[in-house]
C-alpha cells in the first residue's frame, strides 16, 4: 500500500438524544486530556481535520470532532420526513453533554466555532464543573439578524448554493483558496432546512447576553478566539461577550474569518496551540 | 469600475459558472450612478449607465460610492470585504427580487468582486 493515511479514525457511535436513538459519525486522533470539537452552522467535522492531523495536538489531547444528527455522515432520526429540524439551546447542551459521557469523555475541553462558540457560553453556565476548559472560536453571546435565513431553505433557491455563498463571505480574503473552498464545499453538501435550522439557535433562540454574566471562570477557564474578518460574530462580538464574563481571556486572530480551523489550518494552529499549551499546564 | 465588469467576469470560468442559468437584468448604484447589468447564461452581456426613464431590472444593490472604493481595494479591510459584510454594517441595500438575489448569490458576489483583480 504506498497512500498515505491520516491518523484520524472515523466511527459510528449509537445512543439515545431527545429519547430516540441516533447512528452518530465521529472522528478521532490522539491520546490524552479529551478535546471534543463543535462544528459550525450547516457544515460538519470535516472542519476540523487539520486539528485532529497536528501531532502538537495529538501529543497530548485525545480530539473528538462528531457530526450533529442530520449533518456530515450523522443521518437524522428516522420520521424525519415529518419535521422541521431546528436546533435551540437545550437540545444543543444536551447533545454536547449526551456525546462527551457516551464517548467516555472525562471532564473534556470543549471547542466549538459560531454556533459551536456561542453553545460553549451556555455549558459554562451550566456544566462548568464537568469540563476542564471552553474555547469559544467566533463567540457572540447573540447576533442580530441582518439577513433571512429562509432563503437558504427554498423550493426556488439552490439551498446548497446559497449555504456555500454565506459562508464564503464570511471568510478572510487573504486565507488560502484551496481551503477556503473546502469550506465552501463543505456548506454545499449541507441538507434542506439543515443551515437555515441551526441558525434558529444562532439568530433567536440562542440569546445569552443576560446571563453570561453568571459565568465562574474560576471553575472552568474560558477562551475565546476570533478571527478578525468575521462580520458574523465579530470580534467586536466577542470583546462585548468578554467584557461580561470576568477572567475570559479574548485573542483576536489576525487576517483569519469565520471558519479559522478550515479556511486557515496552519494559522489557527499557531493559535490553538498556545491556548491548549496553557490549558494543559494550569488545569487538572 | 463597473464598465469593466464585462471583461473581468466573462473570461473567468471561475465566476461564469454560477451564474450559467440566469438570464435576467439588475442595477447597481454607486452613490447616485446607476448601471443596469444585463447577463446571458452567466456572462455580463452589457452595461448601461444611467439615469434610466422606466426601465425594468429584477434586482437593485445599492451603497456609497465610498463603500464601494472600499470594497474594491485588493485587500480590503474586515467588514469591507464581502457583500453580506456591507450588509451587516448598514452600507448596502438590496431591493426587488430577493429570491433572485440569493438564487445567484455567489454569482453576484464575485462578480461584483471582480473590480478588485484592477486594484493597484
Amino acid at each position: 500500500m504506498s497512500a498515505r493515511l491520516e491518523p484520524v479514525i472515523g466511527r459510528y457511535a449509537h445512543l439515545e438524544l431527545g429519547g430516540r436513538p441516533h447512528r452518530l459519525y465521529f472522528e478521532e486522533a490522539g491520546q490524552g486530556i479529551p478535546l471534543l470539537c463543535l462544528h459550525t452552522a450547516g457544515s460538519d467535522a470535516r472542519q476540523y481535520r487539520a486539528v485532529l492531523n497536528d501531532p502538537e495536538v495529538t501529543r497530548s489531547y485525545r480530539v473528538v470532532a462528531f457530526d450533529m444528527p442530520w449533518h456530515g455522515k450523522s443521518s437524522p432520526p428516522a420520521g424525519w420526513e415529518r419535521e422541521d429540524y431546528r436546533l435551540d439551546t437545550a437540545a444543543y447542551t444536551d447533545l454536547v453533554m449526551t456525546v462527551a459521557r457516551e464517548l467516555g469523555l472525562a471532564r473534556p475541553v470543549v471547542m466549538g466555532c459560531s454556533i459551536g462558540g456561542r453553545i460553549v457560553l451556555n455549558l459554562a453556565l451550566e456544566h462548568a464543573r464537568s469540563l476542564r476548559a471552553l474555547i469559544g472560536l467566533q463567540s457572540a453571546a447573540y447576533v442580530e439578524r441582518y439577513y433571512d435565513a429562509a432563503w437558504l431553505n427554498h423550493a426556488e433557491v439552490h439551498g446548497g448554493q446559497a449555504s456555500g455563498a454565506i459562508a464564503y463571505g464570511l471568510m478572510s480574503p487573504m486565507s488560502p483558496e484551496a481551503q477556503r473552498w473546502e469550506t465552501v464545499w463543505h456548506y454545499m453538501q449541507g441538507g434542506p432546512g439543515v443551515f437555515s435550522g441551526d441558525l434558529f439557535f444562532y439568530q433567536v433562540d440562542g440569546d445569552l447576553r443576560d446571563r453570561i454574566g453568571a459565568i465562574d471562570t474560576s471553575v472552568c477557564p474560558l477562551y475565546l478566539l476570533t478571527g478578525e474578518y468575521d462580520y458574523s460574530a465579530s470580534p467586536q462580538d466577542t470583546e462585548a461577550a468578554a467584557a461580561r464574563i470576568r477572567g475570559a481571556k479574548v485573542t483576536i486572530m489576525n487576517g483569519l474569518g469565520h471558519f479559522p480551523m478550515s479556511e486557515n489550518p496552519d494559522a489557527f494552529l499557531g493559535y490553538l496551540r498556545p491556548v491548549l499549551e496553557e490549558i494543559r499546564t494550569t488545569t487538572n | 469600475m463597473i464598465e469593466r465588469i464585462p471583461e473581468l467576469v466573462n473570461d473567468d470560468f471561475a465566476i461564469v459558472r454560477w451564474g450559467r442559468t440566469m438570464n435576467e437584468s439588475f442595477m447597481v448604484e454607486v452613490g447616485d450612478t446607476q448601471y443596469l447589468l444585463t447577463v446571458r447564461e452567466g456572462r455580463v452581456e452589457s452595461v448601461a449607465r444611467g439615469p434610466f426613464v422606466m426601465r425594468p431590472w429584477r434586482f437593485a444593490v445599492r451603497a456609497r460610492r465610498e463603500a464601494w472604493e472600499k470594497f474594491w481595494e485588493k485587500r480590503p479591510a474586515p467588514g469591507w470585504h464581502d457583500l453580506f459584510a456591507l450588509l451587516r454594517r448598514g452600507d448596502v441595500a438590496f431591493e426587488g427580487d430577493q429570491r433572485m438575489l440569493v438564487a445567484y448569490l455567489m454569482y453576484l458576489k464575485l462578480l461584483l468582486a471582480a473590480p478588485r483583480k484592477l486594484a493597484p
